[in-house]
């Protein structure tokens, strides 16, 4: 019970945390919008999932992924898929010249359903291929790169680019993928209607559990051991391969996880918009995804659903009122944020937080005391670790001490 | 390739391959200034794109100032050593400004170009409009050229072809036979020992920032002439450029020219036989699966670390 609670919740601030967001998504966002905007934070709650995704990836393994678009295009297709072949019935289809397949594959002189798309008839095996399908990608190319020791820059200009073939490859195809426009006018799933107002809510909060299933998931991962190893790996790669380790597995892991947990929110994202397009799997919305993460913090899984919820916020609030201003805004708070708040919002609450603690409670004096930074010592100038319980375990452990980090970990591994 | 006769086919090969000529001259003006940049030193600028974007619209310009004044055959010169000005002074103060406090976060880097180059294209739009604005050609760089009745060859093509090999040479002069291209490549190999022999490495790394950004707004210029220019027409070409230096190996310009050539080659005769669309993802997809067979490149050389 106390390891559940000072690992999964991450001790009193990380439980604390925790809670505040579960209010502010649970009960307050529902009780003050009204459902069509609810709707629109659904949408920026599936952006979270790749954010927190690319936590795990790029915080706390080190790697730069410009292409989580991908598997955030693939469970939404994936599920977009199902619920296409749903609402193309014969009867509702029979106005086409093949009644029963989806109207744009119609509209293409396609005349039968392309051997691909037959399983996506039945939604277990869909539900399954949206996570089975990007992870199985993610495997291939995690493996052909990091057995290689391909990595840093390489890996983020090579899955930039497998983007760009992905993107390139949907739209050409227009016939078996909708084409540009993509996959849309999705109306039920398996029978429920999934455009009604009660359906909306029910969906949102269905992603906003799955969400914190995942953030719970990511603390898991992150409090054992692996975290550590992920840590160590993104400080001293060569280190922890000199130990014993092979570090190459554990990226492909955290990358697929990275994968699965996008691929979640791709699908959460076709069932709440209605559609899914190209124009979510290229570079410029995969590399959107890294500045949510950025500018939550890419050190925090909490920070980064608040940074997909934010950014996303400012972005349809301004573009409403000043679209030209949005795309400065934007490109100065991601210099800004990547220049001097390398921590993102995270960061700054870490580093301020205590402060305003201070100004308003005595008491919470004596709690900021306690759970003070511990900073490792940075020599190659990346960003500064801030004080999660996990990572101030660590540094209790192994850095702070300037013990080899090999040898912190060797102690803790079972004989 | 059914239905094409032995000399249909060689024809073809020979079109196309002049088409991929052009392309080929843009990807390694972008390409030669990228690779300076990511390859001397380990930089990735997202916002390259947006330097050729500066190269193109002072063409533009600066061939609307020269219709006006009656000297447009021969304007182009003129543009084209402007665009160079131009970008290597934005180049040289982005550096200044931005880029050299991030030397030690390579993939940092990456991610502030990019909210630059949001920034920039921005600025674009509201300055020159989103439409899509041409220069208008001097009549010795129209037309086309035939050797035999079905071959036909654009001017331009070839033009852009000569300026790419000019601009070549004279990188390949200045960083292997002038003192500055000494300095250059003595900070590439160690920073601080370059720095302990009396080089000011932080001028050195300055300049050479932005030469890679003044190389692409010569790009933009040779741009200017095949296509015309938008807000984000640099974002085009980033990809591929980056493919380009990746897939040369970074810091190697013989290794830049081979596959600048490679890529654009292989697209332009693949689109021919292809849909355009097809022959892209091809093209991207065997550099992706040699890359992952071959991660340091065709021509790979010791990079900074």
């Amino acid at each position: 019970m106390k390891a559940i609670y000072s690992n999964l919740l991450g001790g009193k601030s990380g439980a604390v945390g925790l809670a505040l967001l579960a209010v502010l998504i649970l009960v307050i966002l529902p009780l003050s919008l009204d459902i069509f905007r609810l709707n629109l934070v659904g949408k920026y709650l599936s952006y979270a999932f790749v954010a927190v995704g690319l936590v795990l990836l790029w915080g706390y393994g080190g790697i730069l992924s410009l292409g989580q678009g991908i598997f955030f295009g693939l469970g939404g297709y994936c599920m977009a898929m199902f619920l296409k072949l749903e609402a193309s019935d014969p009867v509702s289809t029979k106005i086409q010249t093949t009644p029963g397949i989806p109207d744009f594959m119609d509209w293409n002189q396609i005349t039968a359903l392309p051997a691909f798309w037959e399983p996506f008839k039945s939604l277990p095996f869909t539900m399954v291929a949206i996570i089975v399908v990007p992870v199985l990608f993610a495997f291939i190319i995690g493996a052909a790169m990091f057995k290689r020791r391909v990595g840093g820059v390489y890996f983020a200009i090579i899955t930039q680019a497998i983007a760009l073939i992905l993107t390139i490859l949907i739209i050409g195809q227009q016939g078996y993928t909708g084409g540009v426009n993509g996959i849309t006018d999705l109306r039920t799933l398996d029978g429920w209607d999934i455009r009604t107002d009660s359906a909306k809510y029910i969906l949102y909060y269905f992603s906003a559990f799955l969400l914190f299933g995942c953030i719970l998931l990511g603390r898991f991962i992150l409090s054992g051991k692996l975290g550590m190893l992920l840590l160590a790996m993104r400080d001293k790669e060569e280190r922890v391969r000199f130990s014993g380790y092979d570090v190459s597995s554990f990226k492909i892991f955290v990358f697929c996880v990275a994968a699965a947990i996008s691929a979640l929110g791709g699908a959460m994202f076709t069932l709440q918009v209605g559609f899914m397009s190209p124009s979510f799997v290229g570079i410029v919305p995969s590399i959107e995804m890294v500045i949510f993460t950025a500018v939550g913090g890419r050190m925090s899984l909490l920070g980064a659903v608040y940074g997909a919820l934010l950014v996303n916020f400012g972005k349809s609030m301004f573009s409403e009122t000043f679209p030209q201003l949005w795309l400065l805004l934007m490109g100065g708070m991601f210099i800004a944020v990547v220049m001097y708040f390398p921590n993102g919002l995270a960061g700054l609450y870490q580093q301020y937080g205590a402060r305003l603690d201070k100004l308003w409670q005595p008491l919470a004096r004596r709690l900021a005391k306690r759970n003070k930074v511990v900073a490792p010592s940075q020599a190659d100038g990346s960003p500064q670790l801030v004080a999660t319980p996990v990572i101030r375990k660590l540094a209790e452990k192994a850095v702070v001490t300037d013990e080899p980090v090999h040898e912190a970990i060797r102690t803790r591994r079972p004989a | 390739m059914g239905g094409y006769s032995l000399s249909d086919l060689g024809n073809i090969f020979v079109m196309q391959g002049f088409s991929g000529l052009s392309l080929f001259s843009v990807l390694l003006l972008m390409a030669i200034g990228l690779a300076i940049i990511f390859g001397q030193m380990g930089v990735i600028n997202m916002a390259h794109g947006e330097f050729m974007t500066i190269g193109a619209y002072t063409t533009v310009m600066f061939s609307q100032f020269a219709d006006k004044h009656g000297f447009v055959a021969y304007y182009f010169v003129f543009a084209i050593i402007l665009s160079f000005i131009i970008a290597f002074a934005a180049g040289y103060l982005i550096e200044f400004i931005m880029i050299r406090h991030l030397y030690k976060r390579p993939l940092d880097t990456l991610l502030a170009t990019w909210g630059l180059s949001l920034i920039m294209q921005q600025l674009f739009r509201s300055a020159f409009g989103a439409k899509e604005v041409s220069v208008t050609l001097p009549d010795w760089l129209m037309g086309s050229f035939k050797p035999t009745p079905d071959i036909d060859i654009p001017i331009n093509g070839v033009f852009v072809m000569g300026l790419t090999l000019l601009v070549t040479l004279g990188v390949y002069l200045f960083m292997f036979r002038s003192r500055w291209g000494l300095r250059m490549r003595a900070t590439t190999q160690n920073s601080v020992m370059a720095g302990s022999v009396g080089i000011n490495t932080h001028k050195v790394d300055r300049v050479s920032f932005a030469l890679g950004c003044g190389i692409a707004g010569v790009a933009g210029a040779a741009f200017t002439t095949i296509a015309s220019t938008g807000p984000t027409s640099g974002s085009l070409y980033i990809v591929d450029s980056f493919m380009v230096v990746v897939f040369g190996g970074a810091a190697s310009l013989i290794g830049t020219i081979a596959s600048a050539f490679t890529i654009a080659q292989a697209q332009s005769v693949l689109q021919f036989f292809m849909t355009s669309a097809l022959g892209k993802v091809t093209t991207l997809l065997a550099i992706v699966t040699i890359l992952m067979l071959r991660p340091e490149g065709l021509f790979s050389v010791k990079v900074r670390k």
